[in-house]
């Protein structure tokens, strides 16, 4: 059953000024539970514009967002419960990180939740070991810490509050390989031990490909595609023709093809490029 | 709620305004402010109204703009309007209650102050509206430039004012991002007690203090790497030209000004 889905969602910036400018355009889409899905479009896409819709934080000029199949402002006053079950890490979110030790700053999301402090204390306990920061770093003030470190202790206080979607802005921005690496490899582990929901926001395909069971193309305020990684990468041409990256590795495999090599579906992973061509280097002997 | 925010916002446009000597423009709006405050009678209010009024259609600026940057001083204007009407006496008495009068004195001063206050916030708006912070820098350089002889460090002060400007609206998305940020953390921004509310601006303070002095350090490092050593020497690519149409509405402002002198004359 679809958990979030959007019904001809319309949102315009600035309306009636000069600066008018629609942001997301009719977006009609389903995200079932438990689903990873990537999202990827340009800059001024719409999406970071889009995701700001789940949780509430802008409201649609016209159209839905139903959260298990229950319109979000269909009471004004719940809107905070909705944040709650949708959590959303903005890009850059170290900037928001404000309180003086690393424990507090990821206790903060739980204790506006209301929860006690054993609970509290519990969750944060787990969750900094869930993304890798050890414990005798919760005592220190986040300043101190470095650059990937901060992103990770502001996406545990999202991940604490144990929303039922999480939803991350370009998580890896602005970080070097490893520290990039770090992230997905910790988001991968959240969603596979909490089984939740997660959407990734990112302007990479090659980092998307590899966890995303879907993908949702947006271009110029529209959807362009929304389906499973498989077959958005059937398209890996269109793609590239509104100016979106495909994986490097699919770039070969399109290659291949135009000199006669067809492989019957799209590759979008190296593992899986590699037992491909085994497996044909094989069947030429 | 903070994009009503219009405080030195520019729209860009091809108008009459727009394309006044910026030096005029400042010229031209002290002597309006000038015209709004030394009016005393109903007639120069008028006078002040018509010139506000042609300047607005001249600029070609929608009227929905001059609203939105009433809008945030209403409910001040309003207060101490009732303020007036309560504590000033003088003039018919309407109304009576322990040390409480209404007076006619009293409501005429708070009309005048609401008519005057509103003038000038448009009259002041329609100068950054219509004026790029560059460019409004570049005048204000220019109108304090016999102060230099002073020593007064007038290219520093300008330089200080147009960083300010610029920084404004950048300052204001900053801030509706942290809010939006800590709101998805849960935190009760505008909604929930007030006891809450000041609580949670703890949290948007601190990572706005941090950010705008990260911003600091980063443009005086970017400023130093391109050599930047103060106003002396430096070049400009655009420079103020004044001409004959700068004159003319600077004598329009000077007329309308004449008139609230004599009208002020001939009634008291």
């Amino acid at each position: 059953m679809a958990i979030l889905k959007t019904e001809e969602l319309t949102y315009i910036y600035s309306e009636g000024s000069p600066f008018e400018k629609t942001a997301v355009d009719h977006v009609s889409i389903e995200i079932d539970e438990g689903e990873m899905v990537g999202i990827i479009g340009h800059t001024g896409s719409g999406k970071s514009t889009l995701i700001q819709h789940f949780n509430g934080l802008l409201k649609a000029t016209s159209g839905k967002v139903l959260l298990d199949g229950v319109d979000i402002w269909a009471d004004k006053t719940k809107i905070r419960d909705v944040r709650f079950k949708v959590g959303l890490v903005f890009q850059y979110p170290e900037y928001q990180i404000f309180e003086e030790t690393v424990y507090k700053d990821i206790a903060f999301g739980c204790k506006n939740m209301g929860l006690d402090d054993t609970e509290i204390k519990r969750r944060v306990l787990e969750t900094a070991s869930d993304i890798g920061l050890p414990e005798e770093l919760l005592k220190r003030s986040p300043f101190e810490l470095s650059g990937g470190q901060k992103r990770r202790v502001a996406i545990a206080g999202v991940m604490a509050m144990k929303p039922e979607v999480l939803i991350l802005d370009e998580p890896s921005a602005g970080l070097d390989p490893a520290g990039r690496d770090k992230i997905f490899e910790c988001i991968k582990n959240y969603h596979g031990k909490y089984k939740n929901t997660v959407l990734i926001v990112s302007h990479s395909m090659e980092d998307t490909a590899s966890f995303a069971d879907k993908i949702l193309v947006m271009n110029k305020a529209k959807v362009f595609c929304y389906d499973d990684t498989v077959n958005v990468f059937e398209r890996a041409e269109e793609i590239t023709q509104i100016g979106l990256d495909v994986p490097q590795i699919t770039k070969v495999f399109i290659e291949l093809k135009k000199r006669g090599l067809d492989f019957e579906k799209e590759v979008y992973t190296v593992d899986y490029a590699k037992e491909l061509l085994l497996k044909y280097l094989k069947k030429g002997k | 709620m903070l994009k009503d925010i219009t405080i030195g916002q520019f729209f860009p446009g091809d108008s009459i305004i727009h394309h006044l000597d910026p030096r005029f423009k400042i010229v031209m709006t002290l002597i309006f402010i000038v015209m709004i405050f030394t009016g005393e009678s109903p007639i120069c209010l008028g006078i002040g109204a018509v010139y506000t009024v042609t300047a607005v259609m001249l600029s070609g600026i929608k009227i929905k703009m001059f609203v939105k940057s009433i809008k945030p001083i209403m409910p001040f204007l309003l207060i101490t309007a009732f303020l007036n009407i309560l504590f000033i006496n003088g003039g018919t008495v309407y109304f009576h209650w322990k040390f409480l009068k209404i007076t006619s004195e009293g409501i005429n001063v708070s009309i005048f102050m609401i008519i005057r206050i509103i003038m000038l916030i448009v009259g002041s708006s329609l100068l950054t509206y219509t004026t790029s912070p560059v460019t409004l820098t570049d005048a204000v350089e220019s109108l304090l430039s016999p102060l230099k002889k002073l020593k007064f460090p007038v290219h520093e002060l300008a330089m200080m004012m147009s960083i300010a400007l610029r920084f404004i609206p950048t300052l204001i998305e900053e801030t509706d991002k942290i809010i939006s940020a800590q709101k998805a953390r849960g935190a009760e921004i505008d909604t929930g007690s007030l006891i809450n509310r000041v609580k949670n601006l703890v949290s948007i303070l601190i990572p706005l203090f941090i950010s705008a002095f990260r911003r600091a350090d980063e443009l005086a490092t970017a400023m130093e790497c391109r050599c930047y050593s103060g106003g002396k020497g430096r070049t400009r690519l655009r420079q103020l030209k004044s001409s004959s149409k700068d004159y003319i509405a600077l004598a329009f402002t000077v007329f309308f000004l004449m008139c609230v002198i004599v009208v002020n004359m001939i009634y008291s």
